[in-house]
């Protein structure tokens, strides 16, 4: 147990330290610093004494470190554009992300493991070819289309939920929250159903297909010809052997909700990280991307390790070896 | 009612897109308590869907059309799903091929006991149950059964698991057990403690057993009387005795004309009338003038291989420290000599390290010590020059499993002109294919075959384009890997003919490996046996089945399926 | 019965590479699957129509000649105030809808192509060498893809595009934005490719087909070209017309998000960002009509690579 934790820490800070040279690289080599601090009609003195405060004589090794060092602080300097420090404007807006992300994989995974099971068990019937032809039609729409047409429907033309931003938060002193008021849930439910249904649809059709290729396995026909009951055979036997391929996949998919974040932000206009990241790019401001990246690379990170600690707990295979 | 079982008149139909196959026709059968019928047939001639039938988990779309199954007086058939899961596991148990895929990985072999037996027994306590299943691992023969109950599948070995399969099958008190092909995956010395063990639990519960199998050695081991199926029919049935010694129906009697024996070698298998396509003789080539042939003329007068203490060993699990590295010694200090023009086997269970061993003479994995020469050259030290090219290309080799070891996206012409081809053993194409035309007419497929691709072929034809393959760079060494362990044994009979033919023919070396005593018999000049990767043995054949020198030669000698039933061939 | 041999068919004569094709399980299963056919028009159909956008446009939106800003914003033909020789209505500019979605869609399918073949390449390249080489040429590959993996598709490719953006001079940013855009996509889809062609390869480069052909002598390369990579196909096929989907989406994402095609040569992603502005304002329709023809495209790419999958999972069968 305690190796197969330590190996795995072991390649997540593997995939930070590339990570992290990635975006280093970023400061360096994407447009010129000293630009993008000073602007273009500064004098050669100024340049001269920015060049000097940041460093960018030194080794690359030593500059690499010493963003290494800073990156461990969370500190990644001043956003060229808004010129404030980038760890307190991600801070900020990391409760908005968040909270959007942990409402749209809750829909995601009830709704979607739930719709799978079901028609993996019930493989024949009517409304179960129904859900899957409307799933289909839900890998197929882009986030952003289903983001305008929620905003079209519900917001312009039935005027029930408001079309954009974040309102009724509370302030937790540590966390500004939308959950604990109607006003702010009002707000999320539109961007939230946006965020899940991608995900929503890949869940529910990956369940299915796994259910369906467990049932081909002779344990399933050899607990047939045991005469042991459907119920027991679909829930005991099928269902726990789908799972352990469907907690990667789910695993992946949480990561997905973050990256779609920043379309679905986008469109809702939902002051989060995702939005601020999108504006970054715009203007290249290199700060904001790089530490976005870092950012979400270390939510990646440890949403694989809980996976791997999930896979642990459920595969006794893993867990006692041979 | 003396009868547990009666079939009578079974129809089982596949509607397929190519029209309905017959899996089963006007098929009748009869089991009485404490009684073991052997369904012995080869591949595709129905027997696993009659076991099928029988508790009515035919595989979508197979269905019975016509007959009757009457169980213990009732009749089985159009029974409701309901009524037919209690007669599954609590009156009729199975056991299945594959003791590794059987049982649900994630739970443990308890649970899974505990769940069947609270199924079969209706209201039972908790640890009523649990008692139960502690009986009946310990009466299927396995120790410290309290303790093996948290046990998950996966650390049992296979033997053991198969324990646990027919433990699970019996929880029900069931008074008849399908058995389909139940040692097949398992080695030899497992395959007859388990055999051992239903034929006890047959007699101790009086209990009846259908056995299905391909076996005829299971057969002779294990069944009191017995049904030969072909192509969905149910030829012969009889006591074991008279099908083995006094078979009637022509099929049966090329099927036990077709069993390789133990107790006596025999030049070539007797001519099978009944087997799949390719017996049609085709024009076999002049091997004094044909191209084929010119390898012959090169013949040496020395060893054809020599090993000398050869190792290698795989690593299992890798670890930054040496003593946390799980490593196998899979070949261990191996040396033995091979003559030109004789056929040497190498005999062991799987594991043994045989086919290692085959592979690093053909030079697929490279050793960490010892030496190789071929034809007398060194082809180890320095893999990549010339000399060592050229002895390797002397040397081909046959595999096990006749649908893997070809190309499926090219055509049998291509497969079998590529050594030609790439080391332009002809200057032109039109003689290619010529040659290729040739080599298949040999082997016995005829050349039209070239340009069919191989999924159109049965195994025992794939074999025959592999030997044709191997044949197109007239190599001087033959290696075969169990090349018939894959085959019904008709099929194998005439595989194996062939290849005594081509030796002969071509003065080719062989170095044969397989599992199976009887046809290592029947093939070798000299016999190598091995255990856990290391030499026990190396006799000629007839002294090793007559005198064995090493105790692990005689322990497999005393495994081998006893074949005294069969009559004088 | 099923994991038993089939019966021979008597055959007398080697079959015609017709006769093959016809009997055929995946285009059996294809002739009596109507969803894969429809599936299969529309996007044989959306293709056609896209590519020969020139010779069937009523308009042609580039050409500053035809498009007059007193005909903008008009709703389509069968509305109040639609006019007949604008189908489906004109956009803010006065640009023919009709014509606009042809010429973007072209756009769309072109760059998803593009950026498909890109990631299939090279995907598809370094994972047959990974999974056939091993050792340290698998580790150094995978781990990289591994690495990427980590962060999502869309995420890599709105940064890959933006970085590809910085470098370019603002005068070259319009011109070379599509190329940007097809880079970038193609960047992020190969360790899919590469993970299923390496997981084919090792299965394949074990089979004793591999072995035979090592044994004869054929070098790494040839084995590799001729007898793994016919082999690996099937299921990269199948990652590719669904990856196909994708792209197309990953485009119209980023086009959308203002990060792709830019509006002087619109792609349906950049008609909708383009729409989004006025839906407000009650014309929906210049949302409306890309939108949809965006979902129908990307729908029956999807159904085709769904029952693609199917078909060639001999399990499912």
């Amino acid at each position: 147990m305690f190796f197969f934790i330590l190996k795995r820490l072991a390649q997540s800070v593997l995939v930070m330290a590339i990570v992290s040279a990635v975006s280093f690289s970023l400061f360096n080599f994407v447009g010129d610093p000293v630009n993008n601090m000073v602007g273009q009609d500064a004098t050669r003195e100024q340049r001269l004494e920015i060049r000097e405060q940041l460093g960018l004589d030194d080794p690359v090794l030593t500059q690499y470190s010493r963003f290494l060092g800073n990156m461990l602080q969370g500190d990644f300097g001043l956003s060229y554009r808004i010129k404030r420090p980038v760890d307190q404007l991600i801070f900020e807006r990391l409760p908005a992300t968040l909270e959007l992300v942990f409402v749209s994989a809750i829909i995601a995974l009830v709704v979607g493991i739930g719709l799978g099971v079901y028609t993996g068990i019930r493989r024949k019937s009517w409304i179960s070819r129904g859900i899957l032809s409307v799933s289909l039609v839900g890998v197929s729409l882009p986030t952003f289309i289903i983001g305008i047409a929620l905003i079209y429907i519900f917001a312009v033309h039935l005027r029930w939920l408001p079309s954009s931003g974040r309102s009724g938060t509370v302030d937790l002193g540590w966390w500004k929250t939308s959950l604990l008021t109607v006003d702010g849930w009002r707000a999320i439910i539109l961007p939230a159903i946006t965020l899940s249904l991608f995900q929503l649809t890949l869940i529910l059709r990956l369940v299915r297909a796994e259910m369906l290729e467990v049932m081909q396995t002779d344990f399933i026909k050899f607990a047939r010809a045991r005469g042991l009951s459907e119920r027991a055979i679909n829930f005991r036997h099928a269902l726990r052997n789908t799972l352990v391929p469907v907690i990667t996949i789910i695993g992946l998919n949480i990561g997905g909700l973050i990256a779609f974040s920043v379309i679905t932000e986008t469109v809702f206009q939902w002051p989060g990280t995702g939005l601020m990241f999108i504006q970054a790019v715009d203007f290249v401001d290199v700060p904001i991307m790089a530490a976005y990246l870092v950012f979400v690379a270390l939510l990646f990170v440890l949403i694989n390790l809980v996976v791997d600690i999930l896979y642990f707990v459920v595969d006794p295979r893993i867990r006692l070896g041979n | 009612m003396t009868e547990l079982l009666k079939i009578s008149g079974l129809d089982v139909d596949f509607d397929t897109r190519r029209g309905t196959v017959h899996a089963a026709r006007g098929v009748s059968l009869t089991v009485r308590p404490g009684e073991v019928l052997g369904l012995v047939g080869e591949s595709g001639a129905g027997k696993s869907t009659i076991g099928n039938a029988i508790v009515d988990l035919l595989e979508s779309p197979g269905r019975v059309s016509a007959g009757s199954i009457l169980f213990e007086g009732e009749e089985l058939r159009g029974r409701s799903e309901a009524e037919m899961r209690r007669v599954r596991g609590d009156r009729i148990g199975m056991i299945f091929q594959d003791p590794q895929t059987s049982l649900n990985p994630l739970m443990t072999v308890g649970a899974q006991l505990v769940e069947t037996i609270e199924k079969t027994n209706g209201k039972i306590s908790g640890a009523e149950a649990e008692n139960r299943a502690i009986e009946l691992l310990e009466q299927v023969g396995i120790t410290e059964a309290k303790a093996r109950l948290l046990a998950y599948p996966h650390q049992f070995s296979g033997g053991m698991r198969q324990r646990v399969v027919i433990a699970l099958a019996l929880a029900g008190d069931p008074d008849l057990i399908i058995a389909d092909e139940p040692t097949t995956a398992l080695d030899v010395s497992i395959q007859a403690q388990i055999l051992d063990l239903i034929k006890q639990l047959c007699r101790e519960r009086a209990l009846g057993v259908i056995i299905v199998t391909h076996d005829i050695g299971v057969i002779a081991n294990i069944a009191d009387r017995v049904a030969v199926m072909y192509r969905g029919e149910v030829v012969e049935t009889g006591d074991v005795a008279q099908i083995l010694g006094a078979p009637t129906h022509e099929y049966t009697k090329s099927l036990i004309a077709a069993v390789p024996r133990a107790d006596r070698k025999l030049d070539r298998f007797s001519s099978v009338d009944y087997i799949e396509g390719g017996t049609t003789p085709f024009k076999r080539i002049d091997i004094q003038t044909h191209w084929l042939g010119e390898s012959q003329r090169e013949r040496g007068s020395g060893p054809a291989i020599e090993i000398e203490n050869l190792d290698l060993s795989f690593t299992l699990q890798k670890a930054l420290l040496k003593r946390n590295r799980k490593m196998l010694q899979a070949v261990d200090d191996v040396s033995f000599t091979v003559n030109e023009g004789e056929t040497f086997g190498l005999v062991g269970e799987s594991g043994s390290g045989k086919s290692t061993v085959a592979r690093l003479i053909a030079g697929l994995y490279r050793p960490d010590g010892g030496q190789i020469r071929v034809i007398g050259q060194d082809v180890v030290s320095h893999p990549k020059s010339a000399t060592a090219r050229t002895a390797r290309r002397a040397l081909q080799m046959i595999f096990q499993d006749p649908y893997s070891s070809l190309n499926a996206r090219m055509r049998v012409l291509d497969i079998v002109a590529e050594p030609i081809r790439f080391y332009r053993l002809t200057d032109r194409e039109s003689e290619t294919r010529k040659i290729v035309g040739d080599l298949l007419d040999h082997v016995g497929l005829g050349a039209s075959a070239a340009l069919r691709y191989p999924h159109e072929f049965s195994g025992g034809q794939r074999q025959r384009i592999s030997i044709a393959r191997a044949l197109a760079s007239r190599p001087r060494i033959l290696i075969c890997d169990e090349p018939t362990s894959a085959l019904d044994v008709s099929v194998q009979a005439t595989i194996l003919n062939l290849l005594k033919d081509l030796q002969q023919e071509l003065g080719l070396t062989m170095l044969f490996i397989s599992h199976d005593l009887p046809v290592v018999r029947q093939m070798c000049d000299r016999i190598a046996v091995m255990r856990n990767g290391g030499i026990c043995e190396v006799s000629d054949t007839e002294t090793l089945f007559s005198a064995p020198t090493h105790e692990y030669s005689r322990h497999l000698l005393d495994l081998m399926p006893r074949m005294d039933l069969l009559g004088e061939a | 019965m099923s994991h038993e041999q089939p019966q021979e068919r008597p055959q007398d004569r080697p079959l015609t590479r017709w006769q093959r094709f016809k009997d055929n399980d995946i285009i059996w299963s294809f002739l009596h699957s109507p969803g894969a056919m429809i599936a299969a028009a529309i996007t044989v159909f959306s293709i056609l129509a896209c590519l020969f956008a020139p010779l069937i446009a009523p308009f042609d939106p580039f050409d500053p000649s035809q498009i007059s800003l007193w005909d903008g914003k008009l709703p389509p033909a069968w509305v109040e105030g639609g006019q007949p020789q604008y189908l489906l209505g004109t956009d803010n500019q006065g640009r023919d809808m009709l014509s606009t979605i042809l010429y973007g869609g072209r756009l769309s399918i072109l760059v998803g192509l593009a950026a498909v073949c890109l990631g299939m390449v090279l995907g598809v390249t370094l994972g047959v060498i990974s999974g056939y080489v091993g050792g340290v040429t698998d580790a150094v590959i995978m781990r990289i893809a591994d690495v990427q993996l980590t962060i999502p598709g869309i995420l890599l490719a709105i940064l890959i595009n933006g970085i590809g953006r910085a470098f370019l001079p603002l005068e070259l940013r319009q011109e070379f934005a599509v190329y940007v855009v097809i880079i970038a996509i193609g960047l992020t889809d190969w360790p899919q490719f590469a993970r299923v062609a390496r997981g084919a390869t090792m299965v394949e480069a074990n089979k004793e087909y591999v072995q035979a052909a090592r044994i004869i002598g054929l070098p790494a390369w040839l084995i590799m070209v001729r007898h793994v990579l016919p082999n690996t196909l099937r299921p990269v096929l199948v990652i590719a017309t669904i990856g196909l989907a994708l792209a197309i989406i990953a485009e119209a994402t980023l086009s959308f998000l203002g990060q792709g095609i830019p509006p002087t040569t619109p792609s349906l992603g950049t008609l909708i960002r383009v729409g989004n502005e006025y839906l407000f304002s009650g014309l929906w329709w210049i949302t409306f009509f890309p939108a949809i023809a965006l979902v129908v495209l990307v729908f029956a790419v999807n159904l085709l690579g769904d029952w693609m999958r199917d078909a060639l999972n001999p399990k499912l069968r």
